[in-house]
Protein backbone atom coordinates (compact mmCIF):
# COMPACT_ATOMS: atom_id res chain seq x y z
CA UNK A 1 0.00 0.00 0.00
CA UNK A 2 2.73 2.47 0.92
CA UNK A 3 4.61 1.76 -2.34
CA UNK A 4 1.48 2.59 -4.33
CA UNK A 5 1.00 5.88 -2.49
CA UNK A 6 4.62 6.87 -2.92
CA UNK A 7 4.75 6.01 -6.60
CA UNK A 8 1.61 8.00 -7.31
CA UNK A 9 2.44 11.18 -5.43
CA UNK A 10 6.21 10.88 -5.55
CA UNK A 11 8.77 10.53 -2.84
CA UNK A 12 9.17 13.63 -0.70
CA UNK A 13 12.27 15.79 -1.19
CA UNK A 14 15.20 14.92 1.03
CA UNK A 15 14.51 16.55 4.42
CA UNK A 16 18.20 17.42 4.78
CA UNK A 17 18.01 20.07 2.06
CA UNK A 18 14.88 21.82 3.39
CA UNK A 19 16.58 23.69 6.27
CA UNK A 20 19.57 24.33 4.00
CA UNK A 21 17.43 26.16 1.44
CA UNK A 22 15.64 28.09 4.19
CA UNK A 23 18.95 29.13 5.81
CA UNK A 24 20.36 30.14 2.42
CA UNK A 25 17.23 32.19 1.66
CA UNK A 26 17.43 34.01 4.99
CA UNK A 27 21.18 34.71 4.77
CA UNK A 28 21.11 35.76 1.11
CA UNK A 29 18.03 37.96 1.40
CA UNK A 30 19.20 39.74 4.56
CA UNK A 31 22.72 40.08 3.09
CA UNK A 32 21.42 41.19 -0.30
CA UNK A 33 19.09 43.84 1.12
CA UNK A 34 21.89 45.09 3.40
CA UNK A 35 24.19 45.40 0.36
CA UNK A 36 21.44 47.16 -1.59
CA UNK A 37 20.78 49.76 1.12
CA UNK A 38 24.21 50.30 2.68
CA UNK A 39 26.77 49.43 -0.03
CA UNK A 40 25.32 49.86 -3.52
CA UNK A 41 25.39 53.49 -4.70
CA UNK A 42 22.20 55.48 -5.04
CA UNK A 43 20.89 55.75 -8.60
CA UNK A 44 21.63 59.11 -10.23
CA UNK A 45 18.22 59.36 -11.93
CA UNK A 46 15.77 57.70 -9.56
CA UNK A 47 17.50 58.26 -6.23
CA UNK A 48 16.32 56.23 -3.24
CA UNK A 49 13.23 54.85 -5.04
CA UNK A 50 15.53 52.70 -7.21
CA UNK A 51 16.08 50.47 -4.13
CA UNK A 52 12.84 48.68 -5.09
CA UNK A 53 14.81 47.28 -8.05
CA UNK A 54 16.54 44.81 -5.66
CA UNK A 55 13.14 43.51 -4.59
CA UNK A 56 10.92 43.82 -7.65
CA UNK A 57 13.22 42.39 -10.35
CA UNK A 58 14.33 39.28 -8.37
CA UNK A 59 10.66 38.59 -7.52
CA UNK A 60 9.67 38.91 -11.20
CA UNK A 61 12.52 36.65 -12.36
CA UNK A 62 11.60 34.12 -9.65
CA UNK A 63 7.99 34.12 -10.91
CA UNK A 64 9.28 33.36 -14.42
CA UNK A 65 11.51 30.60 -12.99
CA UNK A 66 8.56 29.03 -11.14
CA UNK A 67 6.37 29.06 -14.26
CA UNK A 68 9.27 27.62 -16.26
CA UNK A 69 9.80 24.90 -13.64
CA UNK A 70 6.08 24.12 -13.73
CA UNK A 71 6.22 23.81 -17.51
CA UNK A 72 9.29 21.55 -17.31
CA UNK A 73 7.48 19.26 -14.86
CA UNK A 74 4.42 19.31 -17.14
CA UNK A 75 6.61 18.26 -20.06
CA UNK A 76 8.06 15.44 -17.94
CA UNK A 77 4.52 14.29 -17.14
CA UNK A 78 3.54 14.20 -20.81
CA UNK A 79 6.85 12.56 -21.75
CA UNK A 80 7.04 9.86 -19.09
CA UNK A 81 3.43 9.56 -17.92
CA UNK A 82 4.62 9.57 -14.27
CA UNK A 83 1.80 11.06 -12.24
CA UNK A 84 4.02 12.56 -9.55
CA UNK A 85 5.02 15.30 -12.00
CA UNK A 86 1.45 16.60 -11.98
CA UNK A 87 1.67 17.63 -8.33
CA UNK A 88 5.14 19.09 -8.89
CA UNK A 89 3.98 21.14 -11.88
CA UNK A 90 0.89 22.33 -10.01
CA UNK A 91 2.96 23.37 -6.97
CA UNK A 92 5.47 25.28 -9.13
CA UNK A 93 2.66 27.19 -10.86
CA UNK A 94 1.09 27.90 -7.46
CA UNK A 95 4.42 29.40 -6.35
CA UNK A 96 4.73 31.30 -9.64
CA UNK A 97 1.35 32.93 -9.01
CA UNK A 98 2.36 34.05 -5.52
CA UNK A 99 5.55 35.62 -6.88
CA UNK A 100 3.60 36.97 -9.85
CA UNK A 101 1.18 38.76 -7.54
CA UNK A 102 4.12 40.17 -5.57
CA UNK A 103 5.67 41.37 -8.86
CA UNK A 104 2.49 43.26 -9.73
CA UNK A 105 2.20 44.81 -6.26
CA UNK A 106 5.87 45.87 -5.93
CA UNK A 107 5.88 47.03 -9.58
CA UNK A 108 2.84 49.19 -8.93
CA UNK A 109 4.52 50.78 -5.91
CA UNK A 110 7.62 51.51 -8.00
CA UNK A 111 5.45 52.90 -10.81
CA UNK A 112 3.69 55.21 -8.36
CA UNK A 113 7.01 56.72 -7.22
CA UNK A 114 8.65 56.89 -10.65
CA UNK A 115 5.74 57.60 -12.99
CA UNK A 116 3.19 59.04 -10.56
CA UNK A 117 0.60 56.36 -11.33
CA UNK A 118 -0.04 52.85 -10.02
CA UNK A 119 -0.52 51.32 -13.46
CA UNK A 120 -0.25 52.25 -17.13
CA UNK A 121 -1.85 50.32 -19.98
CA UNK A 122 0.61 51.84 -22.46
CA UNK A 123 3.51 49.66 -21.27
CA UNK A 124 3.59 46.36 -23.12
CA UNK A 125 5.76 44.60 -20.57
CA UNK A 126 3.32 45.38 -17.76
CA UNK A 127 0.31 44.31 -19.79
CA UNK A 128 2.04 41.13 -20.97
CA UNK A 129 3.02 40.25 -17.41
CA UNK A 130 -0.60 40.78 -16.37
CA UNK A 131 -1.73 38.50 -19.22
CA UNK A 132 0.79 35.87 -18.09
CA UNK A 133 -0.49 36.17 -14.50
CA UNK A 134 -4.13 35.89 -15.57
CA UNK A 135 -3.29 32.98 -17.87
CA UNK A 136 -1.79 31.01 -15.00
CA UNK A 137 -4.65 32.07 -12.70
CA UNK A 138 -6.99 30.39 -15.19
CA UNK A 139 -4.89 27.22 -14.82
CA UNK A 140 -6.59 26.65 -11.46
CA UNK A 141 -10.07 27.10 -12.97
CA UNK A 142 -9.23 24.57 -15.69
CA UNK A 143 -7.70 22.17 -13.18
CA UNK A 144 -10.65 22.17 -10.81
CA UNK A 145 -13.30 22.10 -13.54
CA UNK A 146 -12.46 18.45 -14.29
CA UNK A 147 -12.44 15.42 -12.00
CA UNK A 148 -9.11 14.22 -10.59
CA UNK A 149 -7.39 11.67 -12.79
CA UNK A 150 -5.15 11.24 -15.82
CA UNK A 151 -7.35 13.47 -18.04
CA UNK A 152 -7.09 16.41 -15.65
CA UNK A 153 -3.34 15.86 -15.29
CA UNK A 154 -2.79 15.84 -19.06
CA UNK A 155 -4.99 18.91 -19.66
CA UNK A 156 -3.23 20.83 -16.89
CA UNK A 157 0.18 19.86 -18.29
CA UNK A 158 -0.71 21.02 -21.80
CA UNK A 159 -2.03 24.32 -20.41
CA UNK A 160 1.13 24.84 -18.33
CA UNK A 161 3.24 24.28 -21.44
CA UNK A 162 1.24 26.81 -23.47
CA UNK A 163 1.77 29.42 -20.76
CA UNK A 164 5.53 29.11 -20.84
CA UNK A 165 5.52 30.56 -24.36
CA UNK A 166 4.36 33.86 -22.85
CA UNK A 167 7.49 34.11 -20.66
CA UNK A 168 10.03 35.06 -23.38
CA UNK A 169 7.40 37.28 -25.01
CA UNK A 170 6.83 39.08 -21.69
CA UNK A 171 10.58 39.28 -20.99
CA UNK A 172 11.49 40.59 -24.44
CA UNK A 173 8.48 42.86 -24.87
CA UNK A 174 10.14 45.96 -23.51
CA UNK A 175 13.19 45.38 -25.69
CA UNK A 176 11.13 44.81 -28.84
CA UNK A 177 8.78 47.70 -28.12
CA UNK A 178 11.57 50.14 -27.23
CA UNK A 179 9.34 51.97 -24.79
CA UNK A 180 10.53 54.88 -22.70
CA UNK A 181 8.86 54.33 -19.32
CA UNK A 182 9.89 50.86 -18.18
CA UNK A 183 13.68 50.80 -17.74
CA UNK A 184 15.78 48.15 -19.53
CA UNK A 185 18.76 47.21 -17.40
CA UNK A 186 19.84 43.94 -18.98
CA UNK A 187 20.50 44.21 -22.70
CA UNK A 188 22.40 41.99 -25.14
CA UNK A 189 25.46 44.16 -24.37
CA UNK A 190 25.34 43.23 -20.67
CA UNK A 191 24.09 44.81 -17.46
CA UNK A 192 23.74 48.58 -17.66
CA UNK A 193 24.49 49.34 -13.99
CA UNK A 194 27.50 49.77 -11.67
CA UNK A 195 29.12 46.53 -10.49
CA UNK A 196 28.18 47.13 -6.84
CA UNK A 197 24.52 47.33 -7.87
CA UNK A 198 24.94 44.17 -9.95
CA UNK A 199 26.50 42.24 -7.03
CA UNK A 200 23.72 43.35 -4.65
CA UNK A 201 21.12 42.43 -7.26
CA UNK A 202 22.60 38.96 -7.85
CA UNK A 203 22.69 38.23 -4.11
CA UNK A 204 19.03 39.31 -3.81
CA UNK A 205 18.14 37.15 -6.83
CA UNK A 206 19.88 34.11 -5.32
CA UNK A 207 18.04 34.76 -2.04
CA UNK A 208 14.66 35.05 -3.76
CA UNK A 209 15.26 31.83 -5.73
CA UNK A 210 16.23 30.07 -2.47
CA UNK A 211 13.06 31.40 -0.84
CA UNK A 212 11.00 30.08 -3.75
CA UNK A 213 12.76 26.69 -3.50
CA UNK A 214 12.01 26.56 0.25
CA UNK A 215 8.33 27.45 -0.22
CA UNK A 216 8.07 24.99 -3.13
CA UNK A 217 9.39 22.14 -0.98
CA UNK A 218 7.12 23.00 1.96
CA UNK A 219 4.08 23.32 -0.31
CA UNK A 220 4.88 20.14 -2.23
CA UNK A 221 5.35 18.14 0.97
CA UNK A 222 2.01 19.43 2.28
CA UNK A 223 0.21 18.58 -0.94
CA UNK A 224 1.76 15.08 -1.03
CA UNK A 225 0.72 14.36 2.56
CA UNK A 226 -2.76 15.69 1.78
CA UNK A 227 -3.09 13.44 -1.28
CA UNK A 228 -1.75 10.38 0.54
CA UNK A 229 -4.14 10.94 3.46
CA UNK A 230 -7.08 11.25 1.06
CA UNK A 231 -6.07 7.98 -0.57
CA UNK A 232 -5.62 6.24 2.78
CA UNK A 233 -9.10 7.38 3.85
CA UNK A 234 -10.57 5.96 0.64
CA UNK A 235 -8.77 2.65 1.23
CA UNK A 236 -10.08 2.46 4.78
CA UNK A 237 -13.68 3.36 3.85
CA UNK B 1 10.81 60.14 6.03
CA UNK B 2 10.48 61.20 2.38
CA UNK B 3 7.71 59.95 0.08
CA UNK B 4 10.17 57.68 -1.78
CA UNK B 5 11.37 56.18 1.49
CA UNK B 6 7.77 55.50 2.56
CA UNK B 7 6.98 53.70 -0.70
CA UNK B 8 10.23 51.69 -0.66
CA UNK B 9 9.57 50.64 2.96
CA UNK B 10 6.03 49.70 1.95
CA UNK B 11 7.29 47.51 -0.91
CA UNK B 12 9.70 45.62 1.37
CA UNK B 13 6.98 45.25 3.99
CA UNK B 14 4.75 43.67 1.32
CA UNK B 15 7.31 40.86 0.96
CA UNK B 16 7.69 40.46 4.73
CA UNK B 17 3.91 40.47 5.23
CA UNK B 18 3.45 37.90 2.46
CA UNK B 19 5.98 35.56 4.07
CA UNK B 20 4.25 35.92 7.45
CA UNK B 21 0.83 35.23 5.90
CA UNK B 22 2.29 32.17 4.16
CA UNK B 23 3.75 30.89 7.45
CA UNK B 24 0.31 31.38 9.07
CA UNK B 25 -1.39 29.44 6.24
CA UNK B 26 1.16 26.62 6.54
CA UNK B 27 0.72 26.52 10.33
CA UNK B 28 -3.06 26.15 9.87
CA UNK B 29 -2.52 23.49 7.21
CA UNK B 30 -0.16 21.48 9.43
CA UNK B 31 -2.76 21.62 12.21
CA UNK B 32 -5.44 20.33 9.84
CA UNK B 33 -3.17 17.55 8.54
CA UNK B 34 -2.39 16.50 12.12
CA UNK B 35 -6.13 16.19 12.87
CA UNK B 36 -6.74 14.24 9.65
CA UNK B 37 -3.83 11.91 10.39
CA UNK B 38 -5.27 11.23 13.86
CA UNK B 39 -8.66 10.43 12.25
CA UNK B 40 -7.11 8.06 9.71
CA UNK B 41 -5.03 6.35 12.43
CA UNK B 42 -8.18 5.90 14.54
CA UNK B 43 -10.07 4.48 11.54
CA UNK B 44 -7.20 2.10 10.73
CA UNK B 45 -7.08 0.87 14.35
CA UNK B 46 -10.83 0.26 14.36
CA UNK B 47 -10.66 -1.59 11.06
CA UNK B 48 -7.72 -3.74 12.11
CA UNK B 49 -9.24 -4.27 15.57
CA UNK B 50 -6.16 -2.86 17.29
Amino acid sequence: MSTSLLSRHGRGPSPRFGPLFAAAALALLVGGFALAFYWAPEDADQGFSQKIFYLHVPIALTAYACFGWGAWKALRLLWTGERRYDLESYTAIHMGLIFGLLTLVTGSIWAKISWGQWWTWGERQLVLFLILFLFYSSYFMLRYSTDPGPRRERNSAVYALFGVVLIPVSFLAVRIAGTILHPTIFTHEGADLPWQMLVAFLVCLAGMLSLAATLYRVELTGKRIDASLRELRELLA
Amino acid sequence: MSTAEKYVTGAYLVLLGSILVYVLIIALKVGRLEEELADVTRAAREKLGG
